[in-house]
């Protein structure tokens, strides 16, 4: 019998997270997400030349709702030295005005801290409160100039100072969308539009847990990524997805004890990565330990 | 939808004097304009008043590639022309094109095949233009049958039903509509389909919503490419919105900005 291949006109792009010594900043190594040349996993079709990778997420603040270290730089050293991250997700919650209002100045000398702790490339996010958020990552981006971080998230309404910011500082940007593929390619041509490349953009297209909106997010995913490898390069772009903190709201994950919190985290992010994600957010150690494992599976074929 | 831009031809007085006085800047603007609008390829004719077309054509090509790296279709009735075209190209070319007359198809396909070139097939013959839907689905198995002798890719081949003013053949219009989807279930694969727009509005008043309003209607048939001036920018508007409807793109509030950077 003949296998019919698809023939696509495009590709998605490839995102370089980190810069190395030689590139300007001070990263033991760059990681690149994104390139494929065909949906997930038919090697027998496109190149799929980058696996999957994942994100250890770390906060400024402890956690109230899930349990993580006091300190967020010996964190970070636990996540490189314990468990081998090859990336870390500073999500600056701290700067929250109900979390301890931490000042602009203040994480952006956290960011430094950081970037001299540990030698890993690093993705940061805000809080969440865009007023605030658009004073601290204007400030971190500075202060991480040249290390080619990966930075969010720009939002339909809140885009256009933390573009510059990313533009000015050689970062590149989270662009998030609520699970709507219409927004999401309205916000990548905004954010093109302010002289930002297209290949410098990373889509966060909003995901549900497992139980909850999974699918949905896998159609919105597997319905740009589809239009991305027919050419139109305002979908192109590579998934970031945020499992950790999907995973763990889910009270499946939070009541039947821990281990089912970890296999709710691994299948969330199993069945995003069958979606095409490029880069998932994790939380838990052990939960990223399987996936990791089945990232290797399927490239071992 | 593939837009082919038409304004580089000697018949334009613009053309014909920048081709008289070898002028690049003139083809190089317009080749540029056409590129900046939304054309994926481009039109290359030297129009009838030219004295030499085989160097002609070649001199246009080499000017056009200097500024654009876009396929060019080489646009003449005589076989010669053509090839004299193929040898400078370094473009993607299309022919443009061939009639369903043997000796027109046995010399074109295989020049087709040796540049790696795509093909526009008339479905026009030396009897003269087809007068309704089955003559035209005649003389289009008639290429498709030619290309499959010569082991030329139907893929690769776009088939014209020959688009007549509407004020002339009015008569003519659903026929020619009913052909672009008929061409498609002729062979399997199937080929792809092409119209010459702006015939439709010729010796109208209302040219541009004409062509605006035909084109579509013809991509709602299934039209897979154009010739036409994509400088008319409710054309191209229309165009892409027409795609957006048939879900051939993703809808957002600028999806026609978004089209055009492609």
């Amino acid at each position: 019998m003949e296998l019919m291949f698809e023939k696509w006109a495009g590709a998605v792009s490839v995102l370089n997270i980190g810069a190395t010594k030689e590139e300007g900043g001070t990263r033991a190594k760059t990681i690149q997400i994104g390139g494929e040349k065909t949906l997930p996993f038919l090697f027998a079709e496109g190149a799929l030349p980058h696996k999957p990778v994942i994100a250890f997420e770390i906060w400024d603040v402890p956690p109230q709702d899930w349990p993580g270290e006091k300190d967020v730089l010996s964190w970070a050293e636990i996540c490189a030295k314990d468990y081998g991250a090859e990336l870390l997700c500073l999500r600056l919650q701290g700067s929250h005005p109900d979390f301890g209002n931490k000042s602009a100045a203040d994480q952006a000398k956290l960011v430094v801290q950081l970037l001299k702790k540990v030698s890993l490339p690093l993705v940061i996010l805000g809080c969440g409160d865009d007023t605030k958020d658009n004073l601290v990552l204007p400030a971190c981006c500075e202060a991480a100039r040249g290390e080619r971080c990966l930075i969010g998230s720009a939002t339909q309404d809140s885009y256009k100072t933390l573009t510059a910011a990313v533009l000015a500082d050689g970062h590149n940007i989270i662009a998030e969308s609520p699970i709507d593929i219409n927004i999401a390619k309205q916000l990548n041509i905004l954010i093109s539009d302010m002289g930002l490349a297209l290949e410098r953009i990373a889509v966060n297209p909003t995901i549900g847990a497992l139980g909850y909106g999974l699918e949905y997010a896998y159609s919105i995913m597997e319905r740009a990524r589809l239009a991305g490898l027919s050419g139109d390069k305002t979908l192109a772009c590579p998934f970031i997805c945020f499992v950790g903190q999907e995973a763990w709201r889910a009270k499946e994950a939070k009541e039947a004890g821990i281990e089912q919190g970890i296999l709710w985290e691994a299948i969330t992010a199993t069945a995003l990565i069958q979606a095409g994600a490029d880069l998932l957010v994790m939380r838990h150690p052990k939960a990223i330990e399987k996936v990791k494992k089945y990232i290797g599976g399927l490239f071992r074929s | 939808m593939f837009i082919i831009g038409e304004l580089i031809n000697g018949m334009y007085a613009n053309i014909g004097r920048a081709i008289k006085e070898k002028n690049k800047a003139i083809v190089q603007k317009c080749a540029l304009e056409q590129v900046n609008s939304g054309a994926d390829a481009l039109d290359v004719n030297c129009g009838p008043a030219s004295h030499n077309p085989l160097s002609d054509i070649q001199w246009l090509i080499e000017t056009i590639q200097e500024v654009t790296d876009k396929p060019l279709a080489l646009d003449s009735s005589k076989i010669e022309v053509i090839e004299s075209g193929l040898k400078v190209i370094k473009n993607k070319p299309i022919i443009n094109s061939t009639t369903a007359d043997s000796q027109k198809l046995e010399k074109l396909i295989p020049l087709a095949k040796k540049y790696q070139a795509k093909l526009i097939g008339l479905t026009i013959s030396s009897k003269g233009i087809p007068q309704n839907k089955d003559q035209r689905l005649e003389l289009a198995a008639l290429i498709i049958a030619a290309c499959i002798d010569h082991d030329f890719s139907v893929e690769d081949l776009y088939l014209d039903p020959i688009v007549l003013p509407v004020n002339v053949a009015q008569a003519q219009m659903k026929d020619i509509l009913e052909s672009i989807k008929e061409f498609k279930i002729i062979s399997e694969p199937c080929p792809k389909t092409i119209v010459g727009l702006s015939n439709v509005s010729q010796g109208t008043n209302t040219r541009s919503l004409i062509n605006r309003t035909f084109l579509v209607m013809a991509i709602a048939n299934g039209l897979d490419a154009a010739i036409l001036d994509p400088l008319d920018s409710e054309l191209i508007d229309a165009a892409i919105t027409a795609d957006l409807i048939l879900n051939k793109q993703i809808y957002c509030n600028s999806y026609l900005q978004a089209y055009r950077k492609k």
